[in-house]
């Protein structure tokens, strides 16, 4: 087996009373396409943000590439190798598209620089035209872009999207879509999460499932999409 | 009112706007972006000016003694981030104001202990211990055009730092969402503990600065922390190029306020201060 990207024993988080986590396993290796899927509020966003270290783990542990990092400093584990596109995008209103992406710009955990300022601005054409606006001046689909972008100025070797297709224009959507599988493509192991199963199963090899803080299902994609009853009970709305 | 004369408080307003900006400048970005009322700022400069005294006395050079007091401000200033002022990010302003007012007290006490309490003078460096001779009777003393001068290239300095650099980006970024910097991997402690000294140090090189043209005296500190806030205010929370505005507004009301209607001086700062806050409450630039 490929090695261990980002790994996870046993979390429990809390925030205050209520018990968010109870006990996740969670690994992803490289070059994996990982769908993380569940209903609101069962814990998927705290799960990614347990294991960055933006949020305090009760119980459990966090290693990275192997090496064990629980308890350790968000900017330490993202330095190992891992992008967040958090939801709702976390675009820097007061700076500019230049510097969005600029900011961020580092090489990977092995020392390449694969991915530049030029190419990102190949990726996306739209943010070329708009590289002097402000942040805020965006639309919603060319923040995304811009997330995602920004996110692969740090040349990682594991992408996590939170719900990076919400909210967006279905054409926008199937952009965002395409990106992303070509970015797997280019051996970047990704974890997606997203409300839409059908397209998260499709780009995906592998799904776990959380249902109020625990792991109910950790299995291929396919076995997910051919299973109606399965993403009926614990995805049906 | 003669033109040589308004010339002559034109370039104090001037000088006097362009120093309160560099005290200021770190008021402004430690409470912009790390959200942290620091009255132990006023202090960083009496303590230059305090450092000038000893260290012109020890090399024989301000200009020595500058290019000493920098660096060991920034070294303070770090050491000060990480030993007190990183604890006091997540508490409120309560905490923080009694934390910095009780480092005003050690750093009066302590300074009282070493250096003593009476006044001092430092003397102008020789190179610039001339005057320029503005008309038959009048004339301004080239020191003072040489502290405009440093600070508008500081500011000049800093706007490069601010707004081109990786390093300004950072702070901006960081100024509006402190999970997502650390989410880029980039170490949001040090980031703050450079912003940090970055304002103790301007704030200590104004003490210095001024040390020839005010005399050191103890206390020194607390007028311009009052005068610095102000400034803060008039330019809106977190903003430099407000700090600068305004600094130099201050400058002007205060000088020709004391010219114009002497018996008034005093209120003139705070009326100017009165007006821009019912303009604009929020100060005259927003945070940005």
């Amino acid at each position: 087996m490929s090695e261990s990207l980002l790994e996870a024993r046993r979390l429990h988080t809390y925030y205050g009373l209520s018990h968010i986590l109870r006990g996740v396993d969670f690994t992803i290796r490289k070059g994996e396409a990982l769908g993380l899927m569940g209903r609101n509020g069962m814990g998927k966003t705290t799960l990614l943000r347990t294991m960055l270290g933006l949020v305090a783990a009760r119980e459990g542990s966090v290693s990275v590439r192997g090496q064990d990092m629980t308890g350790a400093p968000t900017h330490r584990i993202i330095r190992r190798g891992i992008a967040y596109v958090p939801e709702g995008r976390g675009i820097f209103p007061n700076l500019s598209v230049r510097e969005n992406l600029v900011m961020a710009a580092r090489p990977g955990v092995d020392g390449r620089c694969e991915w530049t300022f030029e190419r990102i601005m190949e990726l996306f054409p739209r943010l070329a035209e708009r590289i002097g606006h402000g942040g805020g001046q965006l639309s919603g689909g060319e923040q995304q872009m811009l997330t995602i972008g920004r996110a692969l100025m740090t040349n990682p070797d594991l992408l996590i999207l939170d719900e990076a297709t919400e909210g967006l224009a279905p054409l926008i959507v199937r952009e965002i879509w395409r990106v992303i599988r070509d970015i797997h493509a280019t051996g970047i192991a990704t974890v997606i999460v997203d409300k839409n199963h059908a397209a998260v199963t499709a780009v995906t090899d592998r799904s776990m499932i959380l249902v109020k803080g625990r792991v109910v299902f950790d299995g291929s994609s396919a076995e997910v999409r051919n299973d109606p009853e399965l993403i009926q009970r614990h995805l049906g709305v | 009112m003669d033109f040589t004369i308004f010339l002559i408080q034109v370039l104090n307003a001037l000088q006097y706007g362009l120093l309160l900006f560099l005290v200021a400048i770190g008021l402004t970005l430690v409470f912009g972006i790390m959200g942290i009322i620091n009255l132990a700022h006023g202090s960083f400069y009496m303590l230059g000016a305090y450092a000038a005294f000893v260290l012109t006395s020890l090399t024989g050079n301000l200009f020595a003694a500058i290019a000493l007091g920098i660096p060991l401000a920034f070294v303070f200033g770090v050491v000060l981030e990480k030993l007190l002022f990183s604890h006091l990010y997540k508490r409120d302003h309560l905490e923080q104001v009694l934390l910095t007012y009780g480092l005003i007290l050690i750093f009066e006490e302590l300074r009282s202990l070493t250096v003593g309490d009476d006044v001092h003078g430092v003397p102008i460096p020789e190179l610039f211990a001339f005057s320029i001779q503005l008309s038959d009777v009048m004339s301004y003393p080239a020191y003072r055009l040489v502290v405009s001068v440093v600070c508008i290239v500081l500011a000049i300095g800093l706007y490069f730092l601010i707004q081109r650099s990786r390093l300004g980006m950072m702070i901006r970024a960081g100024s509006h969402d402190r999970d997502m910097v650390q989410a880029l991997g980039i170490n949001i402690k040090t980031l703050y503990a450079v912003v940090f000294a970055i304002g103790v140090s301007l704030a200590a090189l104004a003490g210095m600065l001024a040390a020839p043209l005010s005399s050191v005296y103890p206390g020194m500190g607390f007028s311009v922390l009052i005068i610095s806030f102000v400034v803060v205010v008039i330019g809106g929370v977190g903003s430099v190029w407000g700090a600068l505005v305004a600094a130099l507004i201050i400058g002007f009301a205060d000088t020709f306020g004391k010219v114009l209607v002497p018996e008034w001086a005093g209120l003139a700062v705070y009326l100017v201060m009165a007006m821009v806050l019912l303009w604009r409450p929020e100060g005259i630039f927003r945070k940005g």
